[in-house]
């Protein structure tokens, strides 16, 4: 883990031009992607935890009712899935454009 | 002296020398550093900050009790309080960071081109984290009261003097480090005694397994827990008693209003790059997911527990602890009951203690939510020390929460409306006095608030969240993702969202008694003042705004002297819809959404110039030509 000095940010962050075609591509491709994962922190959280609760507690894993439990685990545990996955898909999608700002 | 009070000071002593050692050594000396720890904060350690950041005295205490009672209905606070990162990090934290500049208020005023909205957002932010800090003082006093047997003001004070030492010395680069240390004591605190309870009554280390495993006897834990409350008259305990709608209205209302929470955006103010603030909530929601997945299996613990050891046994407090029979009520119960925060009446005289639903037979006559953390270690068996840590963890947790909000209140007061507004001269120097003098000013207030809490702050959940969603979420949204928004849209969309919201949680959770109503209209007659003074050029002010807050201020001097009519607090069967007032912050945001779109409609597009910066914050990880970022260059 490298030590970060006042400044550094700066250094890293690319200070170049970006064509008006590519930054538009850039930003449907992010929504495309924000849409899908909020689709799915939806699902899990509103769908599976209130929704459609009551059906889906005739399925249990362990002990617990499944709608109880994404409710009250669950659901958590996709959230963090999904912070990552947006993180990493954005670093993957920043380099094809030229766009990132990170060097390692 | 008995060892808990020993291990407890000791405890709680040494942490406090941590938190005032790592102030000296990361004291702020220029504005960058004070509002933002210069932007270099690895995105790891930002994300243990955040999570002690977000995670409060409530979170820590009295979370895990509550979800013991509220079984399903507790789902709210879990899923509510963990699923606004996802938001956080997909739709603002990359871009707000890639603004670079170091308040909410500071995005809006600039994104909106309009003092009138830096102003109406500094309200906001101060309105918010005022509420919120004061609950977190309160808490401190307690946790002095209960366990060091020293009175609440002097709690209060020394809680207050802690936190005020890293905010004014170090400003965001102490409290962020701190705050770190903080996040180490509670996650470790909390996680103790939970890992020995969930040994002990499922025999897995791991709470998250045993939450969904069998109790000892082989039967699964929440099912036997179903039958048991059924059996005494309670709700089953995966089934809820709120209606979905409301469930609904909650969750999202609390999720909303943490992406839109002051005191949690500017924690990705303080990262090295857009790339950094997506990964950092990441990691916040990790450290946090931590304590919220572990909660609500220490609810099902305790609670079982709590049937299982404390019904239908014989109530010996009068006999030594070795001469107490196989039935009799366990120790901790004596313990806690000197305390005050469990009470024990045997009505029907059989020197039994029977838990029920119903009132006329219940002998648990008093049963404090903030039990069932406080004394699981003692439940668990577990040594004296463990108890000091569970109070030292309580603490972190009050105390780095309210060093987050203070940091929101003075950097509202020094940057947004001193520097902005209304003194734009001021040298940098003379803006960092500014801060820690507003950052002294809001400690005293908060000490006040915590010796003498008013009566709002027992709402603190609906204020914080329902507010933070109808106003500030909205606007920032809206600004990002949507180019055609202007000033017209979001100034009318905030106000509107601001005092519906307010105006029915003071209704239904407060009521509109005179001097509420008093309080309520000299607020809006000083924010009009400002107002009117921040907005003037050239001298001449908007005549309409000073009339207004003159009119409001009458009513204002009118109410707190009694002499206006009052209104009873509403019934709960006159809910909009159904939904409670925690929930209404979900109405309230639908509601400044709709008024947005349709006055920005109906008024003139943003300058082009803003236009361009709204493309140039999408592409959050280049910087097209050097802008502003951060350090004075605006």
């Amino acid at each position: 883990m490298s030590e970060l000095k006042p400044g550094d940010g700066e250094l890293h962050t690319p200070d170049h031009d970006v064509p008006e075609n590519a930054a538009h591509a850039y930003w449907r491709e992010n929504l495309t992607l924000m849409g899908i994962l909020l689709a799915i922190w939806f699902t899990v959280s509103f769908g599976a935890g209130i929704l459609f609760r009551d059906w889906l507690d005739q399925f249990a894993i362990g002990g617990a009712p499944l709608g109880f439990w994404f409710a009250q685990q669950g659901a958590i545990y996709v959230f963090v899935v999904l912070i990552f996955v947006y993180s990493a898909l954005m670093g993957r999608l920043e380099r094809k454009y030229n766009m990132s700002d990170d060097n390692d | 002296m008995d060892s808990t009070l020993i291990w407890t000071a000791i405890f709680v002593i040494s942490t406090f020398g941590l938190y005032i050692g790592i102030a000296i050594w990361a004291r702020a000396g220029s504005t960058d550093e004070f509002y933002v720890a210069g932007h270099d904060v690895h995105p790891v350690f930002n994300g243990m900050a955040t999570a002690a950041d977000w995670m409060s005295a409530a979170s820590f205490l009295s979370m895990a009790g509550l979800i013991a009672f509220a079984g399903y209905d507790g789902s709210v606070f879990l899923m509510g309080w963990t699923g606004g990162y996802v938001l956080l990090a997909l739709l603002l934290a990359p871009y707000l960071r890639k603004f670079g500049k170091f308040t909410v208020p500071d995005f809006v005023g600039d994104r909106y081109y309009s003092q009138a909205a830096r102003i109406v957002a500094v309200i906001c932010a101060l309105f918010v984290s005022f509420t919120y800090i004061a609950g977190q003082m309160r808490g401190v006093g307690i946790a002095f009261s209960n366990f060091l047997h020293v009175p609440i003001e002097i709690g209060v004070i020394v809680g207050a003097i802690i936190v005020l030492f890293y905010a004014v010395l170090g400003g965001m680069r102490g409290i962020t480090y701190t705050q770190v240390a903080q996040y180490c004591v509670l996650i470790f605190a909390f996680m103790v005694p939970a890992i020995f309870l969930s040994l002990q009554i499922t025999g897995t280390p791991i709470p998250q397994l045993g939450f969904i495993g069998n109790a000892q006897d082989g039967t699964p834990l929440l099912q036997g827990l179903d039958t048991t409350l059924v059996d005494l008259g309670f709700q089953p305990y995966t089934d809820g008693s709120k209606s979905m709608l409301d469930v609904f209205a909650i969750t999202l209302a609390l999720m909303v209003g943490t992406a839109g929470l002051p005191h949690v955006i500017i924690r990705f103010f303080t990262v090295p790059k857009a790339s950094d603030a997506r990964r950092s909530a990441g990691w916040a929601l990790i450290f946090i997911a931590i304590l919220y997945t572990t909660a609500p299996a220490v609810a099902v613990f305790a609670r079982s527990n709590f049937i299982d050891t404390v019904n239908e046994s014989t109530y010996a407090a009068d006999l030594a602890p070795e001469e107490r029979p196989d039935d009799a009520t366990p120790d901790w119960f004596y313990n806690w009951e000197e305390t005050g925060l469990l009470g024990f009446t045997d009505l029907n005289g059989d020197g039994r203690i029977q838990y029920r639903a119903d009132p006329a037979q219940n002998e648990v006559t008093t049963l404090d939510r903030d039990i069932f953390v406080l004394a699981n270690p003692e439940i668990g068996n577990l040594p004296a020390w463990v108890i000091g840590l569970v109070v030292a963890g309580g603490l972190a947790a009050a105390l780095s929460t309210a060093a987050g909000l203070l940091m929101v209140i003075s950097s509202a007061v020094s940057h947004d409306l001193c520097k902005k507004v209304l003194l734009p001269n001021m040298s940098e120097t003379q803006e960092l006095m500014v801060a820690r003098t507003a950052a002294v000013v809001a400690v005293l207030i908060a000490i006040l608030a915590g010796i003498y809490p008013p009566g709002f702050v027992a709402a603190v959940v609906a204020f914080a969240f329902g507010l933070a969603a109808a106003s500030f979420f909205p606007a920032i949204f809206l600004g990002i993702f949507w180019k055609r928004m202007n000033k017209q849209g979001a100034v009318a969309g905030m106000s509107i969202g601001l005092l519906t919201t307010g105006a029915y949680i003071i209704h239904f959770k407060i009521g509109f008694s005179p001097i509420v109503t008093g309080v309520v209209a000299l607020v809006l007659a000083l924010a009009g003042l400002v107002l009117f003074i921040g907005t003037r050029e050239g001298g001449k002010g908007s005549l309409p705004v000073l009339i207004g807050s003159g009119v409001l201020g009458l009513v204002g001097l009118l109410g707190v002297t009694g002499l206006l009519p009052g209104l009873a607090p509403g019934a709960a069967s006159d809910w909009f819809l159904g939904i409670s007032p925690e929930g209404f912050g979900t109405v309230g945001m639908l509601l400044a959404f709709a008024v947005s779109i349709g006055v920005s409609l109906a008024t003139p597009a943003p300058p082009q110039a803003v236009q361009d910066m709204v493309e140039e914050i999408r592409i959050p990880s280049v910087r097209a030509h050097p802008v502003h970022d951060g350090g004075g260059a605006d």
